[in-house]
């Protein structure tokens, strides 16, 4: 599973892309979050941290699979 | 509806594209970088986003703007990579038969796209950086 990264949380992992191995078992978007919270604790310092799936947003709940373009989204703040 | 990510705003552009015989209304509204945050002087910001989902995004708050307003065109352009302060970055623009439509359809787009469109934002300062809004 491959997951996009932007702004902080790509400086804060050090990649714009984490290669999640099938043995990590996501296949939810809160599993995702608490697996990358456990790698990269500084994420969880975030005002906010979501979650896209195919470029809409994602619930905590959603299943996720690897065919899927999967991204982080940090608190956004264009305008 | 005029929706996209540029690397320089260009606001005839979007006048241009907003303009038509039905409309009695155009109302742009232009974001530009501010000189100051905090209290600290910024010399630039730099502006990233994840291309595909913000226009995504952009189309979603657009579609529901046209479902609240009578408006007859709607135009968001935002722009990407680094920016003085004074620069033109995002321009919602939005014609329709009367004022007041515009005026609020403007404002809600403006509101909307701060909350959900996937565009970030680090503000330079002279001695440091950082992404604006990341921590509480």
């Amino acid at each position: 599973m491959k997951v996009l990264l932007f702004g902080i949380t790509r400086e804060i992992t050090g990649q714009s892309r984490i290669n999640i191995p099938e043995i990590a078992g996501i296949n939810t978007v809160k599993a995702l979050k608490d697996w990358l919270g456990q790698q990269y604790p500084a994420l969880q310092s975030l005002s906010s941290m979501a979650v896209a799936v195919d470029s809409e947003y994602a619930q905590d709940e959603d299943a996720l699979t690897p065919e899927q373009e999967i991204a982080l989204i940090p608190p956004v703040s264009g305008g | 509806m005029l929706i996209k990510l540029v690397e320089h705003i260009d606001l005839n552009e979007a006048y241009a594209y907003l303009q038509s015989p039905e409309a009695g209304a155009v109302n742009l509204f232009v974001g530009t970088v501010r000189n100051h945050s905090k209290g600290k002087d910024v010399v630039r910001l730099d502006f990233e986003a994840y291309d595909a989902m913000a226009i995504r995004q952009m189309e979603h708050i657009a579609h529901e703007a046209f479902s609240k307003w009578p408006l007859v065109k709607l135009a968001i352009v935002h722009a990407v990579g680094a920016k003085d302060p004074g620069i033109p970055v995002v321009v919602i623009g939005v014609s329709s038969a009367h004022r007041d439509a515009s005026f609020e359809a403007c404002r809600f787009l403006i509101d909307e796209l701060k909350k959900t469109v996937p565009i970030w934002k680090k503000e330079f300062y002279e001695d440091n950086s950082v992404w604006v809004n990341a921590h509480p």
